[in-house]
């Protein structure tokens, strides 16, 4: 076989020449790579084998919808009076490549339309009074020069293009003069519809898609579309055993979720349950295969497990750990809408000023200038060069990261006032002082006394908050439930606004005041655990801070049962509190 | 507009080609969401919906496509056209995709320009929800919708009603449709008030045998070498479940929900704790299109069993120390009913 583990720049090389043979069907590929010779290498190759009159377009990554999607050509339809369609870049580059630069910071919007585009092989315009369907089959290559782990492809972009390569190590020295023949690619572009397959190579790739635990279909039917222009690039009429190791090797080690069993074991211990046994019944053994002792599912396994890239389960565990599911988010997804800030998310009709929107000059000359002729023509006075009229404008919104909001669940009954409340007030103006500089909202309610209030509603003012806190007083009985509770109504409600709240409990977990508000350790306790887990269950991260003179079991008890990370705090001074709370939520 | 994949031919996902299947005998019960993983063919499953659909009846030159026979008095055209319940030609259901990057101005329809300059007429050109009417709005990838026009989708789709105030134009029309929506949980979660716009949602998930998978890859293989061939080949299964449909809906009508049905969604939506009266409403609806569908003479436990799950999981209010997917505690409150 083509021995599908050779080298990154290898594999990168035979995923650019299938690309070349069905650049549309294959949807393109997801590039990892520093901006540098290996990349521009690769895609330098990728362009040379495309037919010459393919279009290649460069997508900046602030594309706005107009220029991506299509829009009222300005400059047009000022010249001719009336409303003048643009193509967006999608529709220009039909029949060819757009290269998408920086895409790991691709907001998954702008994503989603190219997502569309590339699903349905159309772009479909509803825009500026425009509406269109334009046919339109482009590959698309995502750059990716992802330096930190919150920097991602959007996954629904990535699972629309097939292979993915990785060129940060390749070397300079493995990047040979290619000598791939352009002819050769182009006649395999035209035997590619003539191409069979037999059932049981399409049987051999679904079967190493499960067994690679991916989820999505597509990843099959890419494999099915790369096993053909292998086969194609090969000169063979039907796809092969090689076609299918090399194309699950391309398309699928990358998608892996989990790493097959070593093929000797699986023999012994468990099979690879579903396709065994029908393989026998409808399937004849690959009699010409280069290696007919070994089936061809386990072939094609072992040339996708060498092709995975070693750290993948730990780059798994990493990201189950930062939340995983649905809170998968994470930093980069959590995007709010601002007046002023932030990234571009939508031209709206509107008056500047208002919602602290700002004027987008271009869209509301654009809404303006199909109105020339009849506007000139309206009013006799001398003509200004653009009559813009107030219905004309248009405003920009921004999406900026979701803010973070502290929320500060101060134990401020009698125990905690005898101890440490001053100690505990100190730290808290501390970490506000830390969260002013993160642009970061603070919230602090205080528990005391049989019932829990909100001093101080999320805000960004520092002058409030130190207001708040010292004019906290202490005393009374410790209604540790309520408090966390309240602690808990207040942090999804953050959620529900689109923030991201975080929690820390300040408290020396004795708790003698119950939910009803009825004096009693015992129950008081059992409401505390009670409230400890209905927060956990709603995944907050949370920092419980043991105020009590000594590390107490009660304190760890509620800690584990939230899900929080737990801090004795013997003796310690402010400034360190502030220190473990920073580094506990960096 | 490309070929779209033959409903028939998709494989498994029984219970959203149900859903679909129910959505199109009775629009009434209010569209459905669909969430799932990728590659599950959830838009394909959406996009083959249109074929299924039997004609309608609407007025000839009416850009919302009335019904002849429904209430004129709302609709700007027919209302002004007194022949309006004479003229009418044979359309298609609409089943019209709201594209991520739509404007404002083409969802809700704006002032014609082409004839504004061209003629200086001051005109309205229809937007997406005047097409849509009396059919289907899809949205793939609903969650990335923006939020602006989440609102006027919330607002248009309660009301029924379409009510344009700009450019100096003031037009109302009738946008009765049942919303599609479809989407990756992943990307963000939904509005209540927007999910609760949906009559039923579903959940898809991705084949974990070997032959179903081998299937899909196959079929799909088979249509994208030669679409026309393909389409050709399902087209007497489309057509017999478009006849199904057609007989369910004459059906309908007259299909009984004894009280004993009632009782046991009203039982049923109880024990879940289901918010508001809207999700025993749809239930009803629902299992009476199914026994419609089903050619049964009465709704019975098992036409409310099989669509429970789809009408109550989006109703469900979340339980903060329980886990366990909503999907689950339906099909749990469904077992202690029924049985297992």
């Amino acid at each position: 076989m083509q021995a599908p583990a050779a080298s990154a720049w290898e594999r990168a090389v035979l995923a650019v020449q299938l690309l070349a043979i069905d650049p549309a069907g294959l949807g393109g590929m997801h590039l990892r790579a520093p901006a540098g010779f290996a990349r521009d290498a690769l895609l330098g190759l990728l362009r040379d084998l495309l037919p010459a009159d393919a279009p290649w377009r460069r997508v900046p990554l602030q594309i706005a919808d107009e220029r991506l999607l299509g829009g009222l050509d300005l400059a047009a339809t000022l010249k001719a009076g009336r409303p003048v369609a643009e193509r967006g870049v999608l529709a220009e580059v039909d029949g060819g490549v757009a290269v998408f630069a920086m895409a790991e910071r691709l907001a998954p919007e702008t994503a989603a339309r190219v997502v569309a585009v590339l699903d349905r092989g159309e772009v479909v315009l509803a825009r500026d009074g425009l509406s269109a369907v334009t046919p339109t089959r482009l590959a698309a290559i995502a750059l990716d020069e992802a330096v930190e782990a919150d920097e991602r492809l959007p996954a629904a972009f990535g699972e629309r293009l097939a292979f993915f390569a990785d060129l940060a190590a390749v070397r300079h020295g493995e990047i040979g003069a290619s000598s791939i023949d352009r002819d050769a690619i182009a006649a395999a572009r035209a035997s590619l519809a003539q191409i069979e397959i037999a059932p049981e190579m399409q049987a051999a790739i679904c079967g190493t898609a499960l067994a690679l635990g991916i989820g999505s279909s597509r990843a099959d039917l890419m494999a099915l579309r790369a096993a053909r222009a292998s086969a194609a690039l090969f000169g063979r009429a039907e796809v092969a055993g090689d076609d299918v190791s090399v194309a699950c090797a391309l398309v699928m080690a990358h998608r892996a979720t989990q790493v097959p069993a070593p093929p000797a074991e699986a023999e012994q211990e468990e099979p690879p349950p579903p396709q065994e046994p029908e393989q026998g019944d409808d399937a004849e053994p690959p009699t010409d295969s280069a290696t007919p002792d070994k089936p061809l599912d386990d072939m094609v396994l072992e040339a996708a497990a060498a092709a995975i890239p070693p750290d993948l389960l730990a780059r798994l565990k990493v990201a189950k750990a930062l939340g995983g599911g649905a809170a998968s988010a994470g930093k980069s997804g959590a995007l709010q809408k601002s007046g002023k800030r932030g990234r571009p998310a939508g031209v709206f009709r509107g008056l500047p000023g208002q919602r602290n929107a700002r004027l987008n000059l271009v869209a509301t000359l654009r809404a303006a200038a199909p109105w020339q002729r009849i506007r000139a023509a309206a009013s006799a006075a001398a003509a200004p060069r653009v009559r813009v009229l107030s219905e004309d404008f248009r405003v920009t919104r921004f999406k900026q990261r979701r803010e973070t909001t502290t929320i500060f669940a101060i134990d401020a009954s009698g125990s905690a006032a005898l101890h440490r409340l001053a100690e505990t007030k100190g730290a808290v103006e501390l970490l506000l002082a830390d969260c002013y500089v993160r642009r970061d909202r603070v919230s602090v309610i205080a528990f005391r006394a049989g019932r829990a209030e909100l001093v101080l509603p999320p805000t960004r003012s520092l002058v409030r908050a130190k207001r708040a806190l010292a004019g906290l007083p202490g005393g009374g009985g410790t209604p540790l439930a309520t408090g966390m509770d309240t602690a808990r109504e207040l942090a999804e409600a953050i959620r529900r606004q689109g923030g991201t709240p975080t929690l820390v409990l300040l408290t020396d977990g004795r708790a003698n005041v119950t939910r009803a508000g009825i004096g009693g350790r015992e129950s008081a306790e059992a409401d505390a655990l009670d409230a400890a887990r209905r927060i956990r269950a709603t995944a907050l991260r949370v920092l419980l801070v043991d105020t009590g003179p000594r590390p107490t079991p009660l304190a760890q008890t509620l800690s584990t049962a939230m899900g929080a990370v737990y801090l004795a705090l013997p003796r310690a001074d402010a400034a360190a509190l502030n220190r473990v709370v920073r580094s506990s939520f960096a | 507009m490309s070929v779209a994949f033959p409903f028939s031919a998709i494989v498994g996902q029984d219970e959203l080609k149900l859903a679909l299947t129910v959505a199109a005998i009775d629009p009434g019960i209010g569209g459905l969401l669909v969430f799932g993983d990728r590659g599950t063919g959830k838009s394909t499953a959406v996009r083959a919906l249109a074929a299924l659909l039997p004609k309608m009846r609407a007025v000839e030159g009416c850009p919302y496509s009335c019904d002849p026979d429904g209430d004129l008095a709302a609709c700007p055209y027919c209302g002004t056209h007194k022949d309006a319940r004479t003229r009418t030609r044979p359309a298609a259901v609409p089943v019209v995709d709201l594209p991520l990057g739509a404007t404002e101005d083409r969802v809700v329809g704006a002032l014609d320009l082409e004839r504004a300059l061209t003629r200086g007429e001051k005109a309205f050109e229809p937007g997406l929800l005047a097409r849509a009417n009396r059919g289907f709005l899809y949205i793939d990838e609903v969650n990335l919708l923006e939020d602006h026009l989440v609102d006027l989708l919330i607002d248009v789709a309660a009301s029924g009603e379409n009510v344009v105030e700009r450019e100096g134009l003031s037009v109302r029309h009738p946008a009765r449709f049942s919303l599609i929506g479809s989407g990756n949980p992943e990307e963000g979660e939904l509005r209540p008030q927007l999910l609760d716009r949906f009559g039923l949602s579903i959940e898809v998930k991705t084949p974990t045998d070997l032959e179903t998978r081998i299937e899909v890859v196959k079929r799909r293989d088979l249509f994208e070498r030669d679409r026309a061939a393909f389409v050709e080949k399902w087209k007497a299964a489309d057509a017999k479940l478009r006849a199904r449909i057609v007989a369910a809906r004459k059906r309908l009508p007259a299909m009984e929900a004894s009280d004993v049905a009632l009782k046991r969604v009203a039982e049923l939506c109880m024990k879940l704790g289901t918010d508001g009266l809207r999700g025993e409403i749809t239930l009803i609806r629902a299992a009476r299109a199914l026994a419609a569908l089903d050619g049964d003479a009465a709704v019975g436990d098992s036409h409310i069993r099989r669509l429970a799950p789809s009408v109550l999981r989006h109703r469900l209010r979340r339980n903060p120390l329980d886990d366990t997917g909503s999907s689950v505690r339906v099909e749990r409150a469904i077992v202690e009913m029924f049985g297992a």
